[in-house]
């Protein structure tokens, strides 16, 4: 029979007693309550309160203006990462400051000044307006906010990847006679292949659930700029709870997918590691 | 007779190969472009809109008003308390998980980080339904008189609901790098447990926990849809600054709102700088 | 294919990393470039390679220069001292990729991966990831990559720096077969004096950005052209003295240096090989030299001895065959004396200590 380990180092009761209170009175507890409250519905209540359409439209909506911000930031993010990374020019250091403000701004900030810039009379929306494209009060915009909030995702993931790379892997391909757009995509962009997609992850998880920025820049018009989060809080509004329940069940679903899939894109990422 | 060592020469080697000069340019330029449209311009917008009317005009909107001078004042309450409550729970979460093993530690790891993932919306909701009148500790709250939701006490556990993981996620890949062993010293010297954390655990996580705080607090300060939720954006009562913000604009108080926006841009510019200046600091002393 | 390098010159920054180095690889020679770290080795390797770029000078092919000739146009292999394989492909891919960004067809890629896999004894592993291979087995991965491509000449950094002892040995004596069997031209750096010597047909001893010495294993080793290459090349002992007429003065001792005949003396240094000094228990004749044992490590090919000149105060390092100590039968305490019978010489002018 193993003996049972002593614990050397003090403090484990107390660290363990406090974990678990703070975390099950922050996190268990309000899960069990989200969680039996929803299912208190019955599956006919509840499907009738999660599946209308009003509900699917903002659904539909939440995953898609996540899934192309994520996109739109996966792409600007590589560029800004491999820019940050690779070369030099002046003011570079701010440039990279600059990446973390989006998380450091508040997202009410964030909207506030979004919906502001492409109205017509906004600072972009005077040219852009004329020229067919609505980036306040539309879906466009939500896209637009949601891309601004998580900016940082990609960049601060596929950074340290992209430092990390030994400049041999380069050369080996360059000797074997590869041109720099082939090592770009047969060598590159493979390796950072793991750090984009959790990028592109966490930048869409981000998007499922964000509320704040979203809320004044959308317009928040059902069935065409209602996002999921936005739809819980007016029925919570009406008074709803169950309903609102019931929907905040199906993000908070939707989020825990998405947790799964970052952990599991991280195990799966460590695959060709040494 | 050992051959000059040569050190530097590996610190002048050069990078990867790289591309053409126009290329590099190109790229730089379109990166900058980025950054000027999605962050730099609005940041500009921010401040503009909010002096639009001249600097009295500003300080007359932030001060003149009860209303979003309590806001303020409730913000710069409310967010120290969450800070200070996720330094307690960030270190004993770290202490917890890195220097004892038992069994559901990875499980616990992970759920840690469960509020990143959690919508705010959803996370104000489940307070709500703990803690409001109908919710589950609603009818024992109300015998005692004592209020939650739509008061003080609920925006405290919504801010640190949120902010949760900061501290923790901070401290606890810096304790894992350490390891245990001076603290396992310490305890052979003869030292106690508060000895133990004072002179050999926190001086080793400072900059760790610093950090943390930092990156909380900016969160904290800026926390929106979980606030929302609990708040019931009471006027003069519960209204944070972000609340503020929304009911000004709402409100079409534009310069108002853009005045208490900027605020929050500043304490969001600060953080950034605050995280700047420690990282360069925190470099300089670990390359000594 | 021969390569010719005319008055390399390359600086980083400060540092200048190769000073106006010239070097001849006759075509299908098999090249050591031997030197302690920062003697500029690896920087003449990716010279040659086209990874580096020389601030002045030419790098011929054939005759034909390629100075300002891309990598990817020169058609060589280069193997890199960490191997530098791309962990997210397979081996077979790995090896393929040379191919591949040739558009080479997919039969012949197919086929010549096999062949390869075949040569470097790796069928049935293509599937695999370089993360589940053995370092050994990562090296031939490696070499299997840079010979695909059928290059003009292989260039090898380092090869078995980071490999255990055991399989450094295995995979030295494959090389040599490896090239013997193909006679492309071949260049390899290392620090490891005997993988140059067990190796290579030619060895260019360099030393801070400087070619010291360049010649056959047995040249190099048996004319060490300076204090420098006798000093790398292995354990040896120093003495410092005075050379005045003809003759080199260590204490009471003579040594013959017919080479420096001014009656001006000057600081000269002395330098005896452990396995060229022996033991015995008579004096032999006049250089003879008393001394005593102190130590006897007999374990191992050869039986090192450490012996003390008393008179003198310094002491001495012997190699001696297992044989001849057995005969001797030493002991530590023993009197016995000494014969140099070889000392090299050099005036301390072109080496300072």
């Amino acid at each position: 029979m193993k003996p049972r380990q002593r614990r050397i180092l003090p403090g484990y009761s107390l660290t363990l007693g406090y974990t678990m209170a703070v975390m099950s009175l922050m996190l268990f507890l309000p899960l069990a309550a989200l969680i039996l409250r929803a299912t208190s519905l019955g599956p006919k209540e509840f499907i009738a309160a999660v599946w209308t359409e009003r509900a699917r439209a903002a659904y539909t909506l939440t995953i898609g203006t996540s899934f192309a911000a994520a996109i739109i930031d996966t792409i600007v993010g590589l560029l800004l990462a491999w820019v940050l990374v690779r070369y030099e020019f002046p003011g570079k250091r701010i440039c990279d400051s600059l990446i973390d403000l989006p998380f450091a701004l508040p997202t009410a900030v964030a909207g506030l000044v979004y919906s502001n810039l492409y109205v017509e009379k906004g600072w972009f929306g005077r040219y852009l307006v004329p020229l067919g494209f609505q980036g306040a009060y539309s879906q466009t915009a939500i896209v637009l906010v949601l891309a601004f909030i998580g900016l940082p995702f990609v960049v601060r993931t596929v950074q340290p990847v992209l430092e990390s790379l030994d400049a041999d892997i380069e050369e080996a391909a360059e000797s074997l006679g590869a041109t720099r757009w082939q090592t770009f995509w047969r060598v590159l962009i493979p390796s950072l292949q793991p750090a984009l997609i959790t990028g592109f992850a966490l930048t869409f998880a981000r998007g499922l659930g964000e509320y704040g920025s979203v809320v004044f820049v959308s317009g928040n018009m059902p069935f065409k700029t209602e996002i999921a989060a936005v739809l819980v809080v007016s029925r919570l509004e009406e008074f709803a709870y169950a309903e609102a329940t019931a929907i905040a069940l199906v993000l908070l679903a939707g989020s825990f997918v998405m947790l799964a899939a970052i952990n599991g894109l991280e195990w799966w990422s460590r695959r060709y590691a040494a | 007779m050992q051959p000059k060592p040569t050190t530097h020469q590996t610190a002048v080697r050069r990078g990867p190969p790289t591309e053409p000069l126009w290329v590099q340019r190109f790229l730089i330029g379109a990166a900058v472009l980025v950054l000027v449209v999605l962050i730099v311009v609005p940041v500009l917008n921010i401040f503009a809109y909010a002096l639009q009317d001249g600097v009295a005009a500003y300080f007359k909107h932030l001060t003149g008003d009860p209303d979003t001078w309590h806001a303020i004042k409730l913000t710069l309450f409310v967010a120290p308390i969450a800070v200070v409550l996720n330094v307690l729970f960030g270190i004993a979460a770290a202490w917890l998980l890195t220097r004892f093993s038992f069994p559901g530690r990875t499980l616990l790891t992970s759920l840690i980080d469960l509020p990143f993932a959690v919508s705010p919306v959803v996370a104000g909701l489940m307070l709500v339904l703990l803690f409001g009148a109908k919710g589950w500790f609603g009818p024992y709250l109300q015998a005692s008189n004592i209020k939650i939701i739509f008061a003080t006490p609920g925006l405290v556990l919504a801010t640190m609901f949120v902010t949760l993981p900061f501290v923790a996620r901070e401290l606890i890949p810096v304790m894992q790098a350490i390891g245990p062993d001076e603290e396992l010293a310490a305890i052979s010297l003869g030292a106690n447990g508060w000895q133990m954390f004072w002179r050999v655990t926190l001086p080793n996580i400072k900059w760790g926990l610093l950090y943390g705080i930092i990156l909380c607090n900016g969160r904290a300060m800026g926390e929106f849809g979980a606030v929302y939720v609990v708040s019931g954006h009471i006027a003069g009562q519960t209204d944070t600054m972000p609340l503020r913000v929304e009911k000004l604009f709402q409100d079409f108080n534009l310069p108002a709102s853009f005045a208490v926006a900027s605020l929050l841009t500043l304490l969001s510019l600060v953080t950034v700088a605050l995280k700047v200046i420690l990282e360069n600091w925190k470099d300089e002393n670990v390359s000594e | 294919m021969s390569i010719h390098i005319a008055n390399v010159t390359k600086r980083f920054g400060e540092f200048v990393a190769l000073d106006n180095v010239s070097l001849d690889v006759p075509s299908g020679d098999l090249l050591a470039l031997l030197g302690p770290s920062g003697s500029g080795k690896t920087t003449l390797l990716r010279i040659i390679a086209g990874l580096e770029h020389a601030d002045d000078g030419v790098v011929r092919y054939e005759g034909e220069d390629v100075t300002q000739k891309a990598p990817k146009d020169r058609e060589v292999g280069f193997v890199f001292q960490h191997y530098a394989l791309f962990r997210h492909m397979s081996v077979f891919e790995n090896v393929a990729f040379g191919l591949r960004v040739r558009n080479a067809p997919k039969a012949e890629v197919n086929a010549r991966v096999k062949e390869l896999l075949h040569l470097v004894r790796l069928e049935g592993l293509g599937s695999r990831y370089p993360a589940q291979l053995s370092g050994g087995q990562r090296q031939r991965v490696a070499l299997a990559r840079a010979l695909a491509v059928r290059p003009r000449m292989l260039l090898l950094d380092e090869p078995f720096g980071a490999l255990d002892a055991k399989v450094r040995q295995e995979l030295r004596q494959w090389l040599r077969q490896l090239h013997d069997e193909m006679h492309v031209t071949t260049v390899f750096v290392t620090h490891d004096q005997e993988e140059a010597f067990e190796v290579a047909d030619h060895v260019v001893v360099m030393r801070a950005g400087k070619i010291e010495q360049a010649g056959s294993p047995q040249d190099v080793f048996d004319h060490p052209a300076s204090p420098f290459v006798m000093d790398f090349l292995g354990q040896v002992n120093v003495f410092h003295g005075r050379l005045q007429a003809g003759q080199m003065h260590v204490g009471n001792i003579a040594v013959n240096y017919p080479e420096y005949t001014h009656a001006e003396s000057r600081d000269a240094t002395a330098y005896i090989r452990p396995h060229e000094v022996e033991l015995d228990r008579l004096p032999i004749d006049g250089t003879s030299l008393p001394v005593k044992v102190l130590h006897v490590n007999p374990a191992g090919a050869v039986t090192r001895v450490k012996v003390l000149s008393e008179a003198f105060g310094w002491s001495l390092n012997v190699e001696l065959r297992p044989e001849r100590y057995a005969e001797l039968a030493l002991r530590p305490g023993d009197n016995v004396f000494a014969v140099p019978k070889r000392v090299r010489v050099f005036m301390s002018d072109d080496y300072a200590i």
